[in-house]
């Protein structure tokens, strides 16, 4: 089967500093991912390739739509999302004055099919497009267990719901790879629990591949079916999580070397 | 006490002409931090349009109405793409200076085609007025009471019920976030200029049926009166550009019922100054640090 993301060669310098340097990388649909790597190794930054947040200094993102090729390198942000690519934030990005509701809505922009007139005007389709909206929000909200919260305000959530607020707004964009950067950051390992739950059962349900960057090894050596290793910008070691757990090249940037 | 009441409506009737301009300057700050002074030059092509649509096309008083609206929204629309975009990455100061260069070029163009003196508008509205107990008001001063409260039901009603208003509060919030939900930037902008200038188009139309007179140089002083009003009641925030309008408006019409009409500007300034010093974010303004 043809991979639903592939990755060549990828680079991104910023001045002299090159913080991803020529990764190759395929994404099989539906696998659970995992990028790893000790701090500043640049997965954040790849994430930002991929989202189209960064243009990448050099290389290739594929993305493989029924079939068909797409690059993406470099497009503007909201055409990759168009595309189906989603994400969360390391640090939690909600539209904090906007209720919890309003943040879901707000990620079906692309998919809410109307204009000013017809607002303006209050036609059928305004109110039809607004009641689906409305409805499918409260959809994502269920899954993520919000929806009884949905009239909150974002800011007022205590922490691990802010995060699984992101990961709702971000479904809303019906996605077909969902990004995940750092889900369990500052959760307790009740939460984390309930998060790896709610990983799975989003995978199966939408259909969704899923990359995660994780710091929690023990969440991610349960979740992930494919592991990444950045250091230094580099891929230094991709496999199952027993042959990360292993590989020697991990071993050393984790552990460091003896002298 | 009659002659109070009567000073308030009339007040009222201005307030609401700079509410609908400061409207335009807090939608536009509030999302892309600039202070677009080309803003009061909106206005005054609304009243030209007006002007224009009325003597030599015979539209009443709604079409050209409408017609103002679109013109002056497509004209803020321009503009944003034009002289702002490609600046948007540049300092604020250089956007802000390049919002002067755009005003001028409005000002002069007009002067250059429509000549200097005053143009003077059709009959549109009946003459009739209204008598409330100790009140009079006129009929264009119902007008502008009603054009004003339909626009500003219609606008609160985009901004909190619609994707697009939904996306316009998401890009002032945080532009980055909202471009990775599959929000696009230049559109929601665009959107924003095309509304607030719309607003201001209205404004203009209304203002030159109220004083029935329109000039190159118009959208000067009622342009630094709103922005006066929309910093008031707090840059960014449309609650604050409504009551600030209001204020002002009402501020001025008693310092010349009461006072000097030689002072008018000179009070209103002086509000200006006070309302910074006690409280410089304004009355809704949220407190913001900004980083240096």
């Amino acid at each position: 089967m043809e991979p639903i993301l592939e990755v060549t060669n990828l680079s991104k310098n910023f001045g002299g500093l090159a913080a991803v340097s020529g990764i190759n990388m395929k994404i099989e649909k539906g696998q659970l991912v995992g990028l790893i790597g000790p701090n500043g190794a640049g997965k954040t930054t790849f994430f930002n390739l991929l989202t189209g947040v960064y243009e990448p200094s050099e290389g290739l993102i594929e993305l493989n739509i029924d079939n068909k090729k797409k690059q993406i390198g470099g497009m503007k942000p909201y055409k990759i999302t168009e595309l189906g690519l989603a994400r969360t934030f390391q640090n939690i990005r909600l539209f904090k004055s906007m209720t919890v509701l309003e943040n879901v809505k707000l990620a079906m922009h692309k998919n809410a099919g109307y204009g000013l007139p017809s607002a303006l005007l209050r036609t059928s389709k305004f109110y039809n497009a607004e009641r689906w909206i409305e409805e499918k929000a409260c959809e994502y909200l269920q899954e993520v267990g919000l929806y009884r919260k949905r009239h909150e305000l974002a800011t007022n959530l205590p922490y691990g719901e802010q995060r699984r607020l992101e990961i709702a707004r971000a479904l809303a964009t019906e996605p077909v790879i969902l990004f995940l950067d750092e889900p369990a950051a500052g959760m307790n390992p009740q939460e984390t629990d309930d998060l790896t739950k709610l990983i799975y059962h989003l995978r199966d349900k939408y259909n969704l591949t899923i990359v995660l960057i994780e710091h929690d090894m023990s969440l991610v050596m349960s979740l992930c079916e494919n592991i990444f290793v950045l250091n230094y910008g580099q891929l230094i070691a991709h496999g199952s999580p027993d042959e990360i757990k292993n590989n020697e090249f991990v071993i050393k940037a984790y552990l460091g070397e003896e002298i | 006490m009659s002659q109070f009441l009567q000073q308030i409506v009339n007040g009222l009737s201005l307030g609401s002409i700079y509410a609908l301009v400061a409207l335009g300057y807090t939608m536009v700050y509030g999302i892309i931090k600039l202070i677009n002074f080309a803003h009061g030059d909106i206005y005054m092509i609304g009243a030209y349009t007006a002007f224009f649509v009325t003597t030599y096309m015979g539209m009443s008083f709604l079409p050209a109405l409408l017609v103002c609206m679109i013109v002056c929204g497509i004209l803020g629309v321009l503009i944003e793409r034009v002289a702002y975009r490609p600046l948007r990455k540049a300092p604020r100061i250089t956007a802000l200076i390049t919002a002067i260069g755009v005003s001028y070029v409005i000002e002069y163009t007009t002067q250059f085609f429509m000549g200097t003196s005053v143009k003077t508008f059709p009959k549109l509205l009946p003459d009739t007025s209204w008598v409330f107990g100790p009140i009079k008001i006129t009929y264009i001063q119902m007008v502008i009471f009603t054009v004003t409260i339909v626009l500003m039901v219609l606008l609160t009603f985009i901004i909190q019920k619609t994707k697009i208003g939904r996306a316009m509060r998401a890009v002032s919030a945080d532009e980055n976030a909202a471009k990775l939900m599959g929000i696009s930037v230049d559109n929601t902008i665009s959107m924003t200029f095309l509304i607030g200038s719309a607003l201001a188009g209205a404004a203009g139309m209304l203002v030159g049926l109220y004083y029935n007179a329109a000039s190159p140089l118009m959208g000067m002083v009622p342009g630094l009166k709103a922005f006066v009003a929309a910093v008031f009641g707090g840059i960014g925030s449309i609650p604050g550009a409504l009551v600030g309008g209001l204020f002002i408006g009402i501020a001025e019409t008693m310092v010349v019922a009461y006072g000097s009409s030689l002072y008018r500007d000179a009070i209103v300034y002086a509000i200006l100054i006070l309302v910074l010093i006690i409280k410089p974010t304004g009355l809704f303004g949220k407190n913001e640090r900004e980083k240096v």
